[in-house]
Parts: C-alpha cells; sequence; structure tokens
C-alpha cells in the first residue's frame, strides 16, 4: 500500500483530471480519484470544486470509500450548502442501516455538517439513535447531541434533547454514560445557570458506578464532572473521596490528575482532626510523584498543578524533595518548574542539600536556567534564616567564577539579602564591587548602585563608583537612572562635604537634561528637600526600610482557590483563570473552593494552619491582588449598568467575590465566618432598585439643599465625615452619609481632590455585608476631578446585594478606584436607613409577636439627657420609619410601643419609656426585642442619634 | 475539547489535517474565501482559512529558532499541544480550558496506535497510510472527545479492508467490545498452546556525589505482559510486596521473618486499565483480565534497599591550565555467577580538549571529539568485578573566563535481575468456560535491570 503517491500529483489541470476519475464507473478509479482529493485537501489545496462529483461516489457499499466521502463533506459542506442538500437522503438512510456501525457513521458525520438545513433533517434520525438498541450508536448520538448544540442549543432545547441525554446517565453502558456525562457538561458550561447536570447523591452514585466499569477516557469525563459537585456535608465528601482513589493507581496521568482535583477539592471540607483526612494527605503524594516518570510533556503538566498543590497544601510533598532534582537531561522546560517547586519545598531540614543541588546547576550551559538556579539560592536565604550564611557565601563562590551573567544576577540576589538581613554580610561589599565593570543589564546595575549608595559610608571609594555610573547618564535605562538619582543623594547625605558637587551635577541631569517625568519629578523632589531642610531630607531619603517578604510569588490566595478547581485542565498550566485565555462565554463561570462545614469549623485552630503561609505574610501579597481587583473594577464595572441589577449580578458575583477576600485579609478579618454564623438573611428586595434609583438620587439632590432646615419627609441625616483622608489615598478625599429618602437609599459622597493630578474613572465597589447593601448605579462622576476641585454624588443602594456577616453588623468595606489606583476604606452606616416604610405592626401582631420572642431575646437601653416628651419622640422616629403602634401612660409615665421593619425582613420591636412630668429626669429607657437580637444594640445607636438630632 | 488535530513534517509542511471543532479556525473568513472566489483563487489562496492555525504552529514552534520552552504554546488565545516523534510532530489544537492531562496521554496514544498498524512513526510511513489515519482519527475521536483507543478492539473493525462480510453477530460483538466493560479484549480468541511471558523491566536511576555518597536513587520498573491465552481468562498477579506478604504473614510470625527480608516496599504503582482498581485498594490484589498480546500490566516506583549494580569512583585532577588527569574506576556490586552486558561509561571532556590519551584495563576506549566525551565500553563483566580506566587530557589554552561545567560521568548497562528486588511470585490464570486450567498455562518470567539516569559527579 503505497497512499504517498496521492501526494504527489501537481500538474495544472489536476482538477479536470480527478473529475474525469471521480465519475469513472469502476470502483476501483473512484476510490482512487477520492484518496487523492483528500490528499490535496489534506495539504491545503482547494477541491471545493469537485463538490457534486465527490457527493455522487457517496452512495457505496464500500465502507471505506464512505468514510472518505464524509471527510470530504465534513471539510467542505459548510462552503457549499446547497449541495450539500445532496448528500442528506444518504445520511438519512444511512441511519437506518442494520449495521451499527454505519448507522453511528452517519450520525457522527452529520453532527460535523454545520449547515442549518442538514441539521434539520438531522434530528428525528438523532432522535432514534439516542434510543438505539446498540450501545455503540448511542454513545456517538450522545456526542452528536453536544454537536447539536454547538450549532443550534434553541433547537437541542426544543426538541427535548437534553432530557434524553440526561435519561443516558442511567445507560446500562458505560461507555455511553460517559460521552452523555462529556456532553451534558459541555452543554451545562455555556448555561451556567441552568441545573443541566443536577448533580445529586444518586446521580453521583451512578456516575461511581460507572467509573470503575468505562474506558481511561470515560473515566476523565466522569471524575471532571464530579469536580463540579459539591457534596452536603463531610460525611457525603468523605464517601466520595473513598471511591475515588483507587483511580489515584490509574496508568492514566490525567485519570489520576482529575482524581487529585476532585481529592483536593473534596479535601476542603473534611475536618482537619479526622484521621481520614491524614490518610489521604499521604495517599495523594506517591501519585504525584510517579507523575514525574512520565513522558515529559506530562511531566511538564503535573509540575505546573504541583506548583500549585504545593501552594495549596505545603504538607503533602514536604518530604518529597528529591523527586524535584534536575535530571541533566530534562527539557528545559521541565527543570525551570522543577526548580520552582524545589524552591518552594525548600525548608530548614532540607536546605543543605537543595544549596548543593542549586550550586550544581549554576553551572550548566542554558542561561535561563542558570539564572533562576542562581535567584534561587537568593531566594533560599531569604526564605531559611538559618541558610543565609550558607548561600551568601554559594553566591560569592559562583562571583568568583566570572560567568558574566552568573555575576550578575548573584549581585541583583544578593542585594534583596542586604535588605532581608541589614547590617549582616556588608563585609562582602567589596567583592561586588570587584565586579562592577563586567554589569551590563539594567537590574544588576540598577541593584549594585543601590548597594553603593545604601552603604556609602562603609565604601571608601563610594564616590568613585557612583561618579563612573553618572558619565554615561543619558544611556542608562530608567531603572539604573532613578536609582543612581537617589543613590548620590544618599551618598550625599552621608558624606555631605566632598560630594556636593557630585549631587549638584546629577540633580542637573535629572532635572534639566532629561525627558523622563518620574525621573524629572524625583530629581526636584531631592532638590527641593535638600534646599529647603537638609534634616528633613535624611529622614526622608534614609528612613529605615521595611523588611522585605520571604514569598514573593506567591499565587493570590482566591486565585489559587480557583486553580485548584482546574488541576489538569490548561488554567492550571498557564496558572491563568479560563477567563484570561478562553474566548466567549464558556468558562467565565469561577468555580471556588467548597466551603468547610460547620462541624470543621471549630476545628480550625492556630497550629493546625499551613505552616507555610503564618498571618503575618499576608499583607505582603496583597499589592497584587490590588492590582487583580482594579482590573477586575475596570471589567466589571467599566460600561454603564443600564440593565436591570438581578441579569448582571451573576457576572459581578465573581468580582465581588474577590474583593470580598481581598478585603478581608486587608482587614486582618477571619474569612472563614461565613460558612457558620446562623444569621444569614435572605436578602429581599424591599425596594425595586432599578426603579427607585433614579427618583431617589434626583430627591435626595433636592433633599439636599433642604436638610440643614430639617424637614420631615425623610430620615434622618448625619453631616458628612471624612471616611478615606487624602493621605491614605494618593490626595483623593471621600467624605460622605447615608440617607434614606422616601422608600429608597443612598450614599451622598464627596470626593475631593488633594492631587496634584487630574483624577478619572472613578469606581466603586462594597464587600458583601450584613444587609446586602450595594450599589444599584455605577459611580458616576461626569468630568475628570481636577486638582482641588470637589464633587457631590449621590450614589443609589441597593439591599440585593451578596449578604456576609460583619463584625459590627453595619460595617461597610468600600473599595474605590480612580486612574490611580484602588482605596479601600471601611465606614459604620447608621440602621435606620435600612427601616422600611411599611414597618408599622397592627397591634394584635405586635401584641402576639411581643410575646412570642423570648425573653432572653430582649435587650434594655438608656438613652441619656434626652428632655422630649411622648409626641416630639414619636414625631421625630416616625420620620425615621419607626412607627407608634401604641401608647400607655403607667404611673405618669408615657410607654410608647413602637414596630419597624428592616429591609431583609427582621421586625424589631420596641418599648419606649418617656418621663415628661419629670424634668431631672431627662434619660428615656428603651427595651428591644427582636428574633435576631444582635440587631438591638444597632437600633438602640439609631434611636440615639434620631432622637438626639 | 480538542479543537483539530494536525500531523507535520520537519519542514513544517502538513501530513494530516483534521479539524473537529470550528473555533479554531475563523469559520466567517473561512466561508467568504470560499464563496468570493472561483476553484482558481482558492487555490492560489492556499485553500482555507483554517490554515491559520497550521501555519501558526510552524511559523512559532516548528520554525522557531530556539529550543522548545514549553510543550503547551498559546498562540492568538489558541493553544498548541505538541509531540515530537522522531521528526514527526503532532500537534491538538483547542481555544477551551481543555484536560490538558488528557490531550498529551491522547497523543501518546494515537501515536501508539499508530505505531500499532504500520509500525515506525515516519514521514513516508504516515503519508503512505493516511487514509487508515484519517479513519483512525474518526473513530478516536468524536468532536474532540476521545473514545475508545485500544488497539485489539480497533482492529476488529478498522482494517482497511472493508466490512461488508460481516454477519450481524459479529457486528454487534464488534460493538459491544468496543463500547464494553473489557472494551480491550475481543471474545472468542482460541490458542492450541496456552502460554504467558512476563518481563519484569526495570531502569535504575542514580544520582552520586563525587564523594560516593548517594544524593538520589531510584527504580522506576513496568511489568510487560505477552499473552496468548483462550477465551476470557482472568488472571491474579503476585509479587514480594512488603504490605502484602506482611498481611499473610500475621497468621505465622515465622514466615514472616522469613519472606519479609526478601519483600520490598513499593513507593507507588499504577496499572493498566484492565486491572480492577477498587479491589487493588481494598485487598491490595492485582486481577484483571488481560488483552490479548504484548500489554504494560503495572509500573512500578521503588526507592528503598536498591541493588545499585554499579558503583563509578572518579578521580579528575586539573594539572595547570592545559591538561586534565582523569581516572574512573567502576566496581561490580552482584552475584558473581550474573553477567552485566552492553556496559558503557561515558565521560565527558572538557569543549577545547585537543588531544587524549586512554588507557584502559578492559573493554574498549575511545575519545569521541563530536560528543565531547570519552566513551568506554564493555561487552560483559561478571560480579564483584573491578574495572579502570585511565585518562590525560591535554587542553587548548583559551581566554574563555567561564570554568568547565565538569557535567556528570554517566553509565549505561544491562543486568539479569531486578535492582529494585522485585519478585514475581505468581501469576494464576482462571477460565471457568474453557476447560485449561492454570497448570496447562505455560509460563516465563525474565528480569531485566537497565540503567536508566545513571550519573555520577566528578
Amino acid at each position: 500500500m503505497t497512499d504517498s503517491k496521492y501526494f504527489t500529483t501537481t500538474k495544472k489541470g489536476e482538477i479536470f483530471e480527478l473529475k474525469a476519475e471521480l465519475n469513472s464507473d469502476k470502483k476501483e478509479k473512484k476510490k482512487e480519484a477520492v484518496k487523492k482529493v483528500i490528499a490535496s485537501m489534506t495539504v491545503g489545496k482547494d477541491v471545493s470544486a469537485l463538490f457534486p462529483d465527490v457527493v455522487n461516489c457517496m452512495q457505496t457499499d464500500n465502507l471505506e470509500l464512505k468514510k472518505l466521502v464524509y471527510l470530504y463533506l465534513m471539510n467542505y459542506a459548510k462552503s457549499q450548502p446547497d449541495m450539500a442538500i445532496m448528500a442528506v437522503n444518504t445520511f438519512v438512510k444511512d441511519c437506518e442501516d442494520p449495521n451499527p456501525l454505519i448507522r453511528a457513521l452517519a450520525v457522527r458525520t452529520m453532527g460535523c455538517i454545520r449547515v442549518d438545513k442538514i441539521t434539520e433533517y438531522l434530528c428525528e434520525p438523532l432522535r432514534k439513535c439516542l434510543k438505539d438498541e446498540d450501545p455503540y450508536v448511542r454513545k456517538t448520538a450522545a456526542v452528536c447531541v453536544a454537536k447539536l448544540h454547538d450549532i443550534n442549543a434553541q433547537l437541542v432545547e426544543d426538541q427535548g434533547f437534553l432530557d434524553t441525554l440526561k435519561d443516558l446517565i442511567s445507560d446500562s453502558n458505560p461507555m455511553v454514560v460517559a460521552n452523555a456525562v462529556a456532553a451534558l457538561s459541555e452543554i451545562a458550561e455555556s448555561h451556567p445557570s441552568s441545573n443541566l447536570l443536577d448533580l445529586n447523591p444518586q446521580s453521583i452514585n451512578k456516575l461511581l458506578t460507572a467509573l470503575n466499569e468505562c474506558t481511561e477516557w470515560g473515566q476523565i469525563f466522569i471524575l471532571d464532572c464530579l469536580a463540579n459537585y459539591t457534596p452536603k456535608d463531610d460525611r457525603e465528601a468523605q464517601s466520595i473521596c473513598e471511591r475515588v482513589t483507587p483511580r489515584l493507581s490509574h496508568a492514566n496521568s490525567a485519570v489520576v490528575l482529575s482524581a487529585v482535583k476532585v481529592l483536593m477539592k473534596f479535601m476542603e471540607m473534611l475536618s482537619k482532626d479526622l484521621d481520614y483526612y491524614g490518610t489521604l494527605l499521604k495517599k495523594l503524594a506517591p501519585p504525584l510523584v510517579t507523575l514525574l516518570s512520565a513522558e515529559p510533556e506530562l511531566q511538564y503538566v503535573a509540575l505546573r498543578n504541583i506548583n500549585l498543590i504545593v501552594q495549596k497544601r505545603p504538607e503533602i510533598l514536604k518530604h518529597e524533595m528529591k523527586v524535584f532534582f534536575v535530571k541533566y537531561n530534562d527539557p528545559i522546560y521541565v527543570k525551570l518548574e522543577k526548580l520552582d517547586i524545589m524552591i518552594r519545598l525548600a525548608s530548614q531540614a532540607n536546605i543543605a542539600q537543595v544549596l548543593a543541588e542549586l550550586k550544581e546547576y549554576a553551572t550548566e550551559v542554558d542561561v535561563d536556567f542558570v539564572r533562576k538556579a542562581v535567584r534561587a539560592i537568593g531566594r533560599c536565604a531569604i526564605k531559611v534564616e538559618q541558610s543565609a550564611e550558607r548561600c551568601v557565601s554559594t553566591l560569592l563562590d559562583l562571583i568568583q567564577t566570572k560567568v558574566n551573567y552568573v555575576v550578575q544576577e548573584a549581585i541583583v540576589v544578593i542585594k534583596d539579602i542586604f535588605r532581608k538581613y541589614p547590617n549582616k554580610y556588608e563585609s562582602v561589599i567589596a567583592t561586588l564591587c570587584e565586579n562592577l565593570d563586567s554589569l551590563d543589564e539594567p537590574e544588576a546595575r540598577a541593584a549594585m548602585i543601590w548597594i553603593v549608595g545604601e552603604y556609602a559610608e562603609r565604601i571608601d571609594n563610594a564616590d568613585e563608583l557612583l561618579e563612573s555610573f553618572l558619565e554615561g547618564f543619558h544611556d542608562e535605562s530608567t531603572q539604573v537612572q532613578l536609582q543612581l538619582l537617589t543613590g548620590i543623594v544618599k551618598l550625599f547625605l552621608k558624606k555631605p562635604t566632598e560630594t556636593q558637587e557630585l549631587v549638584q551635577q546629577v540633580l542637573s541631569l535629572a532635572t534639566q537634561d532629561s525627558d523622563n517625568p518620574d525621573l524629572r519629578d524625583r530629581g526636584y523632589i531631592y532638590w527641593r528637600l535638600l534646599s529647603t531642610d537638609p534634616v528633613a531630607a535624611k529622614e526622608v531619603v534614609l528612613a529605615e526600610k521595611p523588611l522585605i517578604s520571604e514569598e514573593t510569588d506567591l499565587i493570590e490566595p482566591t486565585l489559587l482557590d480557583e486553580l485548584i478547581c482546574y488541576i489538569g485542565t490548561l488554567a492550571s498550566v498557564y496558572h491563568k483563570p479560563p477567563s484570561a485565555f478562553v474566548e466567549g462565554g464558556r468558562g467565565v463561570v469561577h468555580k471556588s473552593l467548597p466551603p468547610r462545614t460547620a462541624s470543621s469549623e471549630s476545628a480550625e485552630s492556630p497550629e493546625t494552619a499551613p505552616a507555610g503561609a503564618p498571618p503575618g505574610e499576608q499583607p505582603d501579597v496583597i499589592p497584587a491582588q490590588g492590582d487583580l481587583l482594579g482590573d477586575l473594577l475596570n471589567l466589571d464595572l467599566g460600561p454603564p449598568v443600564s440593565s436591570p441589577p438581578l441579569t448582571t449580578s451573576s457576572v459581578q458575583m465573581g468580582a465581588v467575590d474577590l474583593l470580598g477576600g481581598g478585603l478581608d485579609s486587608l482587614m486582618g478579618d477571619e474569612p472563614e465566618g461565613i460558612g457558620g454564623t446562623n444569621f444569614v438573611a435572605p436578602p429581599t428586595a424591599a425596594v425595586p432598585a432599578s426603579l427607585g434609583a433614579p427618583i431617589g438620587s434626583g430627591l435626595s439632590d433636592l433633599f439636599d439643599l433642604t436638610s440643614g432646615v430639617g424637614t420631615l419627609s425623610g430620615s434622618y441625616v448625619a453631616p458628612k465625615a471624612v471616611w478615606l483622608p487624602a493621605m491614605k489615598a494618593k490626595g483623593l478625599e471621600i467624605s460622605g452619609t447615608f440617607t434614606r429618602q422616601v422608600g429608597s437609599i443612598s450614599m451622598d459622597l464627596q470626593l475631593t481632590n488633594k492631587a496634584l493630578q487630574v483624577m478619572t474613572d472613578f469606581a466603586i465597589q462594597f464587600n458583601r455585608n450584613s444587609f446586602g447593601l450595594a450599589p444599584a448605579a455605577p459611580l458616576q462622576v461626569h468630568a475628570p476631578l481636577s486638582p482641588n476641585q470637589t464633587v457631590e454624588i449621590s450614589l443609589p443602594l441597593s439591599t440585593v446585594g451578596s449578604v456576609m456577616k460583619m463584625e459590627p453588623l453595619n460595617n461597610l468595606q468600600v473599595a474605590v478606584k480612580n486612574n490611580i489606583d484602588v482605596f479601600y476604606f471601611s465606614t459604620l452606616y447608621p440602621l435606620h436607613i435600612l427601616f422600611v416604610e411599611d414597618g408599622k405592626m397592627d397591634r394584635q401582631m405586635f401584641l402576639a409577636t411581643w410575646k412570642d420572642i423570648p425573653n432572653e431575646n430582649e435587650a434594655q437601653f438608656q438613652i441619656r439627657d434626652c428632655p422630649l416628651n411622648a409626641e416630639a419622640a414619636t414625631s421625630k422616629l416616625q420620620s425615621s420609619n419607626i412607627f407608634t403602634v401604641a401608647k400607655r401612660n403607667v404611673e405618669g409615665q408615657d410607654m410608647l410601643y413602637q414596630s419597624l421593619k428592616l429591609t431583609n425582613g427582621i421586625w424589631v420591636l420596641a418599648e419606649l419609656r418617656v418621663q415628661p412630668g419629670n424634668p431631672s429626669c431627662t434619660d428615656l429607657e428603651l427595651s428591644l426585642k427582636c428574633r435576631a437580637p444582635e440587631v438591638s444594640q444597632h437600633v438602640y445607636q439609631a434611636y440615639e442619634t434620631i432622637l438626639k438630632n | 475539547m480538542i479543537g483539530g488535530l494536525f500531523i507535520y513534517n520537519h519542514k513544517g509542511e502538513v501530513l494530516i489535517s483534521r479539524v473537529y471543532r470550528d473555533d479554531i479556525g475563523s469559520q466567517a473568513a473561512d466561508s467568504a474565501v470560499f464563496s468570493s472566489s472561483g476553484p482558481f483563487l482558492g487555490e492560489r489562496l492556499g485553500g482555507s482559512v483554517r490554515r491559520n492555525a497550521v501555519d501558526a504552529f510552524r511559523v512559532n514552534v516548528i520554525h522557531a529558532r530556539q529550543q522548545v520552552r514549553s510543550p503547551v504554546t498559546n498562540i492568538a488565545r489558541t493553544s498548541f499541544f505538541h509531540v515530537k516523534r522522531s521528526n514527526i510532530w503532532l500537534a491538538a489544537v483547542t481555544k477551551q480550558n481543555v484536560n490538558a492531562a488528557m490531550v498529551f496521554e491522547f497523543l501518546y496514544k494515537m501515536c501508539d496506535v499508530m505505531a500499532a498498524y504500520f509500525g515506525k512513526i515516519s514521514e513516508e510511513n504516515i503519508k503512505n497510510n493516511f487514509v487508515l489515519i484519517y479513519e483512525l482519527l474518526d473513530e478516536i475521536l468524536d468532536f474532540g472527545y476521545p473514545q475508545n483507543s485500544e488497539t485489539g478492539a480497533l482492529k476488529t473493525f478498522i482494517t482497511q479492508q472493508g466490512i461488508k462480510s460481516q454477519t450481524k453477530e459479529e457486528q454487534s460483538q464488534i460493538t459491544s467490545q468496543v463500547t464494553g466493560q473489557i472494551g480491550w479484549r475481543r471474545e472468542g480468541i482460541k490458542y492450541r498452546r496456552n502460554e504467558l511471558f512476563l518481563d519484569v523491566l526495570e531502569s535504575v536511576n542514580l544520582l552520586m556525589s563525587p564523594q560516593g555518597q548517594v544524593l538520589s536513587a531510584h527504580v522506576s520498573g513496568r511489568v510487560v505482559m505477552k499473552s496468548y491465552l483462550s477465551g476470557m481468562p482472568e488472571c491474579k498477579f503476585g509479587m514480594n510486596d512488603k504490605i502484602v506478604i506482611e498481611k499473610q504473614g500475621k497468621g505465622t510470625a515465622d514466615e514472616t521473618s522469613k519472606s519479609g527480608k526478601q519483600s520490598i516496599a513499593i513507593d507507588d504503582c499504577t496499572f493498566h486499565q484492565c486491572v480492577r482498581l477498587s479491589k487493588f485498594d481494598s485487598e491490595r490484589s492485582i486481577s484483571f483480565i488481560p488483552p490479548d498480546g504484548e500489554f504494560e500490566l503495572m509500573r512500578y516506583r521503588t526507592t528503598k534497599d536498591i541493588i545499585l549494580p554499579f558503583r563509578v569512583i572518579p578521580l579528575v585532577r586539573e594539572v595547570g591550565r592545559t591538561k586534565l588527569e582523569v581516572k574512573v574506576v567502576i566496581k561490580s556490586n552482584f552475584k558473581p555467577s550474573l553477567l552485566a552486558q552492553k556496559i558503557e561509561v561515558r565521560i565527558p571532556t572538557p569543549l577545547n580538549t585537543s588531544g587524549v590519551q586512554v588507557i584502559c584495563m578492559k573493554g574498549k576506549a575511545k575519545y569521541k571529539a563530536s560528543e565531547n566525551a570519552i566513551v568506554w565500553k564493555i561487552k560483559r563483566m561478571a560480579g564483584m568485578k573491578e574495572s579502570q580506566i585511565s585518562a590525560e587530557i591535554e587542553l587548548l589554552p583559551t581566554n574563555d573566563k567561564k570554568k568547565w561545567a565538569r557535567p556528570p560521568i554517566s553509565m549505561n548497562f544491562e543486568v539479569p535481575f531486578a535492582p529494585s528486588g522485585l519478585k514475581v511470585r505468581y501469576l494464576k490464570v482462571f477460565e471457568p468456560k474453557l476447560n485449561y486450567s492454570d497448570h496447562d498455562v505455560i509460563k516465563w518470567v525474565r528480569y531485566i535491570g537497565r540503567s536508566g539516569i545513571y550519573e555520577t559527579r566528578c
């Protein structure tokens, strides 16, 4: 058999010749001709002109020929839709063929032809094939539903194929089950809201049974699907884990990785005290190590995933350092990844071995690898304090090799070591200075200049050294120029007498001869500082620097959690969420790890927290997170939200979640507090936000003018307070207050630009909060905010955002973004903005409820120095939606019985005791009853503010 | 899922292109080209815009000057997974967040299937069998989802001979096998002589410091089985796995101490898909119905108590700037009655080597300038022996500041035992339907230990 001859025909009249051959009577000749056509198609020639002739060959009992024609059809049908119709009859006929292989072939091919007219004809045969007696046909038909959905999703829904597909999950044949799961998973991805897969304990059980019986590929489909399921409690999670662990011994690495994904995800739900938890941790290590003996490409995928796993659960592989040692013949991409993991696993226990290895690597051939190895030595020094000395001496040895890029890389990392351990290793400076001439990379030059400037007092010829850099100032990169400027200013402040000329020179170079605004500005600042107050200059320039952190390249925690849900997939290889590289709507749904169950939460004690990430390190990771948040804010808030909030909420959820995590860690809060609390009120939309918002903001603008006079038609408005001082927000000052007018809540903001730069692109985002407060419209700052300008904005709020209990209850964490940065602040909102207009209870109801609420929920408060009579109090309170249900006079005291309702439907009942006759006693007594006693304290505060103002 | 699969030759010409999903080439542009152009214009335009993906890969990977920095390349939001076999590139293309491990496993599987059909994967063989390859791709990948890809099953209905002659029973047998629980074996296999071969193939890996300290050592082993058994035989495989032996030995403490010495601790093992994993997980017993012919039953890894067949003792001395003296001793460390074969020691030399004088006691040694190494070959060597080579390397003076990196001395060999200490204890065969018993099966067991990466730093 020599099919290669078909590739060689390159004659000019080829198409016409082929046409003749295709129409030949001889079967053999026909087949030969079709083969030639396919060969031409493969090498990229256009043979679409032969369409009718090829389709004519379709009706044949020769299966091989038929397959070839089908292949041709799949390629060209779309370009010749009218002609493609000719083929429909044959397809339909083939779908009825007694041979199951032919039936399957027909339905498989038809699904690949993306021509609407053909698709219409596909429905009937597909319906039959989904119920075919032969499993081979059914498994093919299952995939065909996914194909059809890709062409015409509506059609698939209308024809009820999705239900048939769901039925196939219970099919007796494991391969049919697997393909149905694969098809459903893909379809479900494009409908994130629909509950297509409908995973419940019963269906999970079916999947787990099929898992034992189907092909390796089917096992992957099923495991990937299982990973999307959230077990209802830790017991269910454990039982699934138990049935998935045998897969870890599968020869197919993808099966193993998908099983690891399921286990890593469900482990999140297991208590760490559980014996099983420990067993599972132990079981995970060997298969991960075994993945490293696979082919290099798979090793690469495995290593990228291990990198994530090591960050998430360092305990799994902490004893397996040796397997990550680089082999001489590993492909470079495997080497680089191994190196990364080695550093992550480095600890005091194994540091000696690691260093010996790294030193070895630093002498290899590949420049990237060597650089990374040198950098790794520096990172070890910073990570494991005990090893710092050894690392420094290793680095010095490497500098002695005089290999240019090794020396440069070493100097860059030594700078970091100086930052981490000040005043410890400065003795090596002399050696570093010897290599000044060989530095030609900006980063290394900048590092060296930093060192010279920082330790100018210990380097005798610091001025000469820096001067030597100054000669080619304009040819240097910005990084070096900035560092040189700072370095010389430091030198001047330390040795003012002999370096005056030098500093003059650099300042004039930076301010007069440079076009770079950063450099110029920094130059001017130094100049001004030095000329006005040298002492202040010293304090600023030579200020003590914060220590640098150990891990600088950790993946930000929320992203890490998301990536753990994508183990084995491309996302875990790129270390990016799918939305970053997948076009369109697919895969944009954010996945997150299941929350800890309530029982396990109590077990979370400080010493069981992962050793690699003590809380002290957290803040170092945040800046990167801030950038990410900035991007997200940009993404989600950029376009004006004109559609009703409900439709956008699904998209914004992701951002809110991320923000939540970010703010939590920023504020040092425990993010775990979500699952275990019993106070999660459902967000009830008291006011349709889309309707209330525009009116509300308009009105409040009007009322703003009159609020000083004391109008009764809205609840009490506190004066604006400064929420975010300009100091903390790079010149943006935010002050504000909350108002409630005619049923709509708004946040009145005053933004002042105290910076010297125009501010634009404002956006605002709230963290999840106790009552689901969320902006109902984007922050509209119409014109750029120029320096010293102030704008007043009323931001309508809705209460349909995500809910999370805050501490204190009325805490609101806000992120505001502008073109400069993202800023965070938190503020307390008065609870009365949440009191709704229909908060008046009828008397009977009041009595019954009062009795119904247990006495331990009653809270007593005193409002001191409030000389009001009952009428005045009633009217004051009523304007803030606290309604008096009844009034009683007992022994000269007025008892007011009042009710109010919060936006989330919680009723609060109050008894207010006023003593009008007694001027010496101006205290009011308030007792509150509520089913959610947490709110009482804040309701009391609201009473106090309302009554006293 | 996989959007398309392409096979290229080393020049970057496409040999096979099969597109499963439209998203990998802009379809709108595609049809525009076709509708607006006659056949000749179309031909001049190079056919289809699907070629976007094809060309992007050629330009960015195959023709890239740098060596491959990652087996997954993302070009314009399209991901390319690639593996290379001799000088043939296989590339799977996708735009979605696919299971990356699965794609690579599939590409390897694809290579296995092709090799099983037509032998070596070469440009010539691919061109000669392109119709077959298209047929296979149609079968084992549906809409980008891998389907049954066991050659045993595929060969029953993808034959290139046409399948007209099949009866209805045969057809349903094929389909039930392709989709069935035992997709790797067809029914009705008959042999006059029931025979099986077990090969324990191990590769022993070592990284040793110049001082003779073991930096890392592990054995990765495979048990390869060739089965020629009738019917649907149920097999049970036993080896001296420490966990099993200890479990069994619980009753008779005597036996534990005796057999305990010989048992080995297996760090981890993986099995062919025919092995019942849940049974292994619960009872640690390895039971399966084997595919017909050759397959890899299991892979395993051990790190404890490894028998290192050879020890390499290097001595490198730099005599001034232009001369190196190298002395290497190798010692064999196994039973004197056994013979190691194909021994090769590779001693790297600096790039500026100008001449080498070698003296060795045994075998032949040669300086290979093109490989920058002295290669010392010994055909056979018995256990507990020692041999030595010494060499004088003359160097050209250079102004290169960089010191010579001294790559490790590597070694190749083959020994007739398993360095991990693994022993096959039994392989029992049961076939209740046919009348042959375990005793009638002829069984062969062979152990081969080979060097993996066996390096000593100098």
